[in-house]
């Protein structure tokens, strides 16, 4: 209880997981977003405008709580691992810093142009807008992972005399190829994620009969866009992430796999419960000979177990870090099977009215988030005890004048704001699903500057339900 | 080298003063210069598409300073563990107040958000002042190079040092009417109507007391810490510097009587970076000094990171700002009319 260590490390994971579950979708969303748009572009059919304008209300809200989220991990480098800042701060610090620079200027400047400007820009700037943000997102995704590469695998960099990290080579610390791996795995997650969304989404106004036109859009685009991401997750980003991590942290593979013995023929574990002190996993259903393959692309090519390394060095959490793989891993593949399914009923155009398949998209986009932190638990955790791997430990790396109370402190701090961040979010992103996408209007000319807005009329409510009642409604 | 990425971070963390500065400045005026809903969002509209960039110079000039001063950053955040945290849920609290707002249509809803924006906003100023006057005053570094501080003791500049104490507290007072004067000047330069003119009438007070209060804080600072001011004399960047707040803040009074804006709203940004500007020129080299022994004290030379990797970042440096100047100049002219109270139940903030 009164070691500081495990409190800072449970403080930065549980804000870094609350954080991402924002920029998660954030991501992917942006993407997507920026399809509908060009589409709507390019066809001039209003439904992707329609749906365009309500996912740029999702993505608003969602923006916000990313933001205010993302500022707390910034500081917590220099409040809670002092020591690591100051030791690699002249390394990481070059692209927590280029996030601002690059990543985090450009988002900022054209996010209120994309949500509140449509009517103020031609159509083509409101375009511009939305791919500026997908840039603006995927590069800042690709800094903060290329700095949590450097914590998995450093590369690019030398010691100085008194222990300090020197930046050697930029490109081979920004484009290492742990970087590389992990932001293609990560960039496909999001995609997933923000198909799952939008495919939930427009499974419920399907099944509650509401603005089909949207409805249908969300569908198809959801389906198809989350049967091409869900697939790359796993192969070939996921697939080489494990080579990487088979190859530079072979004790976390056989933490995350659940593998004691070291041998050739290593079997994959699909289900099971490890029993650390028995050196075995209990009920193991095992596919003989895969994870050599998978692992090392060789049936017979050895995979070294636990019990090949000294105790120190296992990462502490054996059993947490074995089910986190495995749920990730487990929701990847259950995933694939969803959206491919989805995506065939929609190539045959029959996924609007099926309605048990409806059911299940619209049930499942838990999943993608799910997946997401197991598989952030499995990395953070399979490097463990390093903060830098091979290199730091991570009791090394505290601030030495922050005692165990404070982080509690603080902690629990975080998670009263976090719980009322949470509550403000669902209830305002259910009270945007609820309305719908907001009514079309005449796009302005090309250039053309509009006046303040006229009051908009009171929209129709969609026959069969009831109108929203009550003073909570929103803004139009 | 260490000169170079001292000013580095010095110019970004004044740019980020005067510019979130004004965000500051008109949410510590919100309640006052805007009464009715339709001037409230008329406020948030002003500063909406604005202070997220804003606070991104924070971002980047911490940022900065990681990569340069690693041994500052770790000290500083560290050693005021708990008043950073208080920054942190104050900077949430802010933008939550801003963005949220206007998502749901009832009253009561509108005023509590209207509420924490407004403490927020002026609360941060305080506390960010009040960190300035920690840093000039110093800090009881010891040779591992952090320190332990109480959140207050006796109020008392010497000895039993706490984060505050009656100069820490001035400096975040004065800090707050600073950017409230500036949050004035750019309300005034970018709304119409009503909130304009309250606005204006808002500057045309806070300006003047801006004025007492300064010298006021001088001779504060120079009991606190006359070092300061011997270093200061010999600096010609410091007498430039000074130049500009002085002709800043005159300026500002001048073009706040004759309600032109646009001029008021230049001389107190003029003012709040030449102020800054001077105070960085006669502190350089120590970036935070030690109350315990001179020899403690982080300098800029002593704190630098080595400088192989200095001259990487100054590459992607000269590459990024303009970068970031363009964005600003993009915004600036997409924002480029003065923001009306919006219409009933229109979209927006
Ligand atoms: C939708 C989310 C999702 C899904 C379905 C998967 N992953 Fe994943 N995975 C992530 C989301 C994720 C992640 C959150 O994005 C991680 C955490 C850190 C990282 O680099 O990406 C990750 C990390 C991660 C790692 C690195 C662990 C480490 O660095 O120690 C490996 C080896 C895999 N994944 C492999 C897979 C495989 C073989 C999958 C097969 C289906 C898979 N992932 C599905
Ligand atoms: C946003 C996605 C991320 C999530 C969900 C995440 C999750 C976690 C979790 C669960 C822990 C605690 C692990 C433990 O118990 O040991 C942790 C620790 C940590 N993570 Fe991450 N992480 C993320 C990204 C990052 C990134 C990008 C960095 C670096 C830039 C980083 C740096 C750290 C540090 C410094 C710790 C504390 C030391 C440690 O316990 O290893 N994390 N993270
Ligand atoms: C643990 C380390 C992390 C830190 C220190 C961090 C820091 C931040 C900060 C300060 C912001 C707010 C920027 C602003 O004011 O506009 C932010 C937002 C964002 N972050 Fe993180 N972040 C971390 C993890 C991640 C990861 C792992 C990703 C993606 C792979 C990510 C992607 C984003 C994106 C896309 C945004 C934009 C806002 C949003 O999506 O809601 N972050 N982050």
């Amino acid at each position: 209880m009164d070691d500081p260590v495990f409190w800072h490390r449970l403080q930065f994971g549980f804000t870094a997981t609350f954080h991402y579950l924002f920029p998660q979708l954030t991501m992917g969303l942006a993407l997507l977003i920026a399809i509908l748009k060009g589409q709507g572009l390019r066809t001039g059919e209003a439904r992707y405008h329609d749906a365009a304008r309500f996912w740029i209300r999702i993505f608003g809200l969602n923006f916000l709580i990313g933001v205010v989220t993302g500022i707390p991990l910034e500081f917590q480098f220099g409040t809670n691992w002092a020591a690591f800042s100051r030791s690699t701060g002249p390394v990481i610090g070059h692209t927590l810093a280029m996030e601002g620079v690059f990543a985090f200027f450009l988002e900022s400047s054209f996010l209120a142009l994309l949500v509140f400007g449509e009517r103020r820009v031609s159509a083509r700037v409101h375009f511009a807008a939305s791919v500026a943000l997908f840039l603006g997102t995927w590069l800042s995704g690709f800094f903060i992972v290329a700095t949590n590469a450097f914590m998995q695998h450093p590369e690019g960099y030398r010691l100085a005399a008194d222990g300090t990290y020197v930046l050697d080579g930029f490109w081979s610390y920004v484009l290492s190829g742990w970087a590389i791996a992990e932001y293609l795995h990560v960039m496909a997650a999001t995609v997933v994620t923000a198909a799952f969304v939008m495919a939930a989404v427009g499974a419920f106004w399907a099944l509650a009969g509401l603005f089909p036109d949207v409805a249908k859009l969300n569908l198809k685009l959801g389906a198809y866009a989350g049967a091409i991401a869900s697939m790359l997750v796993a192969f070939p980003t996921g697939d080489s992430q494990a080579k990487l991590v088979a190859r530079h942290q072979p004790v976390a593979l056989a933490a995350m796999e659940g593998r004691f013995e070291s041998g050739p023929r290593a079997g994959l574990n699909l289900i099971g419960q490890p029993n650390v002190s028995a050196g075995k996993v209990e009920n193991a259903i095992r596919v003989p000979g895969i994870l050599s393959v998978l692992a090392f692309g060789s049936v017979e090519h050895d995979v070294r177990g636990l019990t090949d390394f000294p105790k120190e060095s296992w990462p502490p959490n054996v059993e947490l870090l074995y089910y986190a793989f495995h749920i990730m891993a487990g929701l990847g593949t259950l995933m694939i099977l969803v959206m491919l399914v989805a995506a065939f009923l929609q190539w045959r155009g029959r996924l609007f009215a099926a309605r048990g398949w409806l059911w299940v998209l619209m049930l499942s986009f838990p999943a993608p988030y799910i997946a997401t932190i197991a598989g952030w638990t499995a990395a953070e955790l399979g490097r463990q005890p390093w903060i830098v791997y091979g290199l730091m430990k991570t009791d090394q790396g505290v601030s030495p004048t922050v005692h165990a109370g404070m982080t509690l402190f603080t902690t629990l701090g975080f998670a009263g704001v976090y719980l009322a961040l949470g509550l403000l979010f669902v209830m305002l992103v259910t009270q945007e699903i609820r309305h719908g996408p907001p009514e079309a209007r005449p796009l302005p000319e090309p250039g053309a500057r509009l006046a303040p807005e006229p009051p908009a009329p009171k929209p129709e409510p969609p026959s069969g339900i009831p109108a929203p009642a009550g003073p909570l409604t929103r803004r139009r | 080298m260490a000169e170079l990425w001292f000013w580095m971070v010095a110019v970004m963390i004044a740019l980020y003063v005067v510019l979130d500065g004004f965000d500051f400045g008109a949410g510590a005026l919100h309640l006052f210069v805007a009464r009715r809903d339709a001037e409230r969002r008329q406020v948030l509209a002003a500063v909406g598409p604005w202070w997220d960039g804003n606070e991104v110079w924070l971002l980047a000039g911490g940022g900065t300073l990681l990569v340069a001063f690693p041994a500052v950053i770790a000290a500083g955040f560290s050693s005021f563990y708990l008043a950073m945290f208080l920054v942190l849920w104050v900077l949430i609290l802010r933008a939550v107040g801003l963005e949220l707002r206007s998502h749901v249509e009832h009253p009561l809803w509108r005023s509590l958000f209207d509420v924490a924006f407004f403490v927020a906003s002026a609360l941060l100023p305080v506390l960010l002042g009040a960190a300035l006057g920690n840093v000039l005053r110093g800090v009881p570094l010891d040779a591992t190079g952090f320190f332990a501080l109480p959140l207050f003791t006796s109020f008392r500049t010497t000895r039993e040092l706490g984060v505050l104490d009656w100069f820490t507290v001035s400096t975040g007072v004065f800090a707050l009417v600073a950017t409230a004067a500036h949050g004035a000047n750019f309300l005034a330069w970018r709304t119409t109507g009503e909130v304009r003119a309250r606005a204006r009438r808002a500057s045309k007070v806070l300006l003047p007391v801006l004025f007492l209060l300064w010298p006021a804080m001088t001779l504060a600072t120079w009991a606190v810490r006359p070092g300061l001011f011997r270093d200061f004399v010999g600096r010609p960047a410091g007498w430039a510097f000074f130049g500009l707040a002085l002709a800043g803040i005159l300026a500002a009074e001048w073009a706040a009587r004759r309600e032109n804006d646009l001029v008021a709203f230049l001389g107190s940004a003029a003012w709040l970076l030449g102020l800054l500007a001077a105070i960085a020129a006669s502190v350089y080299p120590v970036m935070l000094p030690s109350t315990l022994d001179a020899s403690f004290s982080l300098t800029a030379p002593g704190a630098m990171a080595p400088v192989a990797g200095l001259k990487i970042a100054l590459a992607w440096w000269c590459l990024g700002l303009p970068l970031s100047l363009v964005y600003g100049v993009v915004l600036a002219r997409i924002h480029k009319d003065r923001v009306p109270p919006p219409a009933e139940g229109s979209h927006g903030y």
